[in-house]
């Protein structure tokens, strides 16, 4: 499998607010369609939020991969 | 002279000035070193009034202050319009044509809102984030006697994360007061799935909006409006209609930086405790304009104006940043016309509103008096 190109890697580890989520939105709201953003969490609810978003709003979850005490999740803006 | 100049009258910009004239008197004083205040507007706008403003509970001159008169004597000010950052050269260029040297440069520019970005917005939306749009807020709203009221936040992120639920509140409240409560639908959208994005508050604030009748929609980002149809649609593909749109628009960091390649993905790339830009030495960031997992608000500015000014202080002379911003907030929430909660937190511990009471209420309405004293660095 070719390995992907992240387009833009957020850190909002320790984000009380706006969260990683909000984080992942803002980053891929100003992606092309196409690009690939990744968002580091440590937030425990991101395992839940961010898969409903992105399954709600069609765009492809290409990874969650647990790295010691956070996740980081890449998504594709896919349209 | 080892010159330093910060961009911005906004409170990041003042209260980092005022550090500086206290922590660096003596240089100034011997002249070895010199702090110059740019900003493109001679007022400071103390911004969470502008809520108060659109609902006719503030008058417009409390909530601004001459930047000259709220910082130290010690500090040049300059009321000029930035047009670009030359940080290889270490100059400011101004809309005037002068250009300013500098050994260390502060950016503390804060946000501007872009309606623009969102097709249909300007021409069918409402706002409170500006003194204009708070004012024309406040005159439709005089008149508002039925229909149904979208408040919808589409900047992610935004200024003040919780003025959007203040608003909803306050407006159910003055609905009511005004006794058109019953022939008025009140309509609040969040981008995520619940109405806050801080899990606490959510769980404070959705039973709140469910009590009072306020319907909420999650998972909506708004991506167009159409002003003949009165219509927002999200990028979720749901439609709403309204009668009355107050949008919490996008927001951008200053048009200069962006040109000036200062910013990625429109906001300065900041260090979270250091708080110096990446990849520039001598170059510091604070307040709306970076890229932080923060708060866009005016507690974070002044709590990281004290970390920026003892890092600006040790690299003048000479010596490494030792000073770290933990990632302290604190914001008020108002929860209605008369009760009000609050918020504490950082990096490490997330926040945990309580119950709203009229003693909060009080003390945000005397800090909103009272604010003037943190911009000049004395609360």
């Amino acid at each position: 499998m070719p390995e992907l190109t992240v387009s833009q890697e957020i850190d909002a580890r320790g984000s009380a607010c706006p969260g990683p989520l909000m984080e992942l939105i803002r980053a891929i709201k100003s992606s092309d369609v196409g690009d690939v953003v990744a968002v580091l969490s440590s937030d425990p609810g991101s395992n839940k939020d961010i898969p409903e978003w992105i399954a709600k709003i069609g765009y492809e979850l290409l990874g969650n991969e647990e790295l010691g005490g956070y996740q980081r999740f890449t998504v594709r803006k896919s349209k | 002279m080892h010159e330093i100049v910060i961009l911005g009258g906004g409170p990041a910009g003042t209260i980092t000035a005022n550090h500086l004239a206290d922590e660096l008197s003596s240089e100034i004083q011997h002249g070895t070193v010199g702090v110059t205040l740019l900003t493109d507007k001679p007022d400071q706008l103390y911004k969470p009034g502008l809520l108060y403003l659109a609902l006719g509970r503030a008058r417009e001159e409390i909530l601004r202050r001459p930047v000259r008169e709220l910082v130290s004597p010690r500090i040049q000010v300059l009321v000029e319009t930035v047009s670009a950052v030359d940080s290889a050269g270490r100059t400011v260029v101004t809309q005037t044509g002068r250009s300013i040297h500098f050994d260390q440069l502060i950016v503390a520019t804060g946000t501007r809102l872009d309606p623009a970005a969102t097709p249909g917005l300007r021409e069918a939306g409402d706002l409170f984030y500006d003194e204009d749009g708070a004012r024309k807020l406040n005159a439709k709203l005089a008149s508002f006697r039925e229909g149904r009221i979208v408040v919808s936040v589409i900047g992610v992120p935004h200024m003040c994360p919780v003025a959007p639920l203040e608003i909803v509140f306050m407006l159910d409240a003055w609905l009511r007061q005004h006794g058109v409560r019953d022939a008025s639908r009140l309509t609040y959208t969040y981008p995520i799935n619940r109405s806050h994005s801080i899990p606490s508050v959510a769980a404070w604030a959705t039973p709140e909006l469910e009590a009072r009748g306020i319907e909420v929609e999650t998972f909506f980002n708004a991506e167009s409006v159409d002003p003949d149809r009165k219509v927002l649609t999200s990028m979720e593909g749901t439609e709403l209609p309204f009668d009355l749109l107050i949008a919490i628009p996008e927001h951008r960091s200053a048009a200069f930086l962006e040109a000036s390649g200062l910013t990625k993905h429109g906001w300065v790339p900041t260090d979270r405790e250091t708080l110096a830009v990446k990849g520039f030495d001598g170059i510091w960031a604070l307040g709306d304009t970076t890229d932080l997992p923060t708060s866009k608000a005016g507690s974070v500015a002044h709590y990281q104006a004290a970390t920026v000014a003892k890092n600006v202080v040790a690299f003048a002379h000479g010596n490494d940043p030792v000073a770290r911003y933990d990632g302290k907030t604190i914001c008020f929430i108002e929860a209605g016309l008369d009760r009000a909660t609050f918020l504490e937190f950082d990096y490490a511990r997330a926040p945990a509103p309580k119950p709203p009471t009229k003693l909060v209420h009080w003390a945000k309405l005397a800090y909103n008096r009272a604010y003037w004293l943190t911009a000049r660095g004395a609360l």
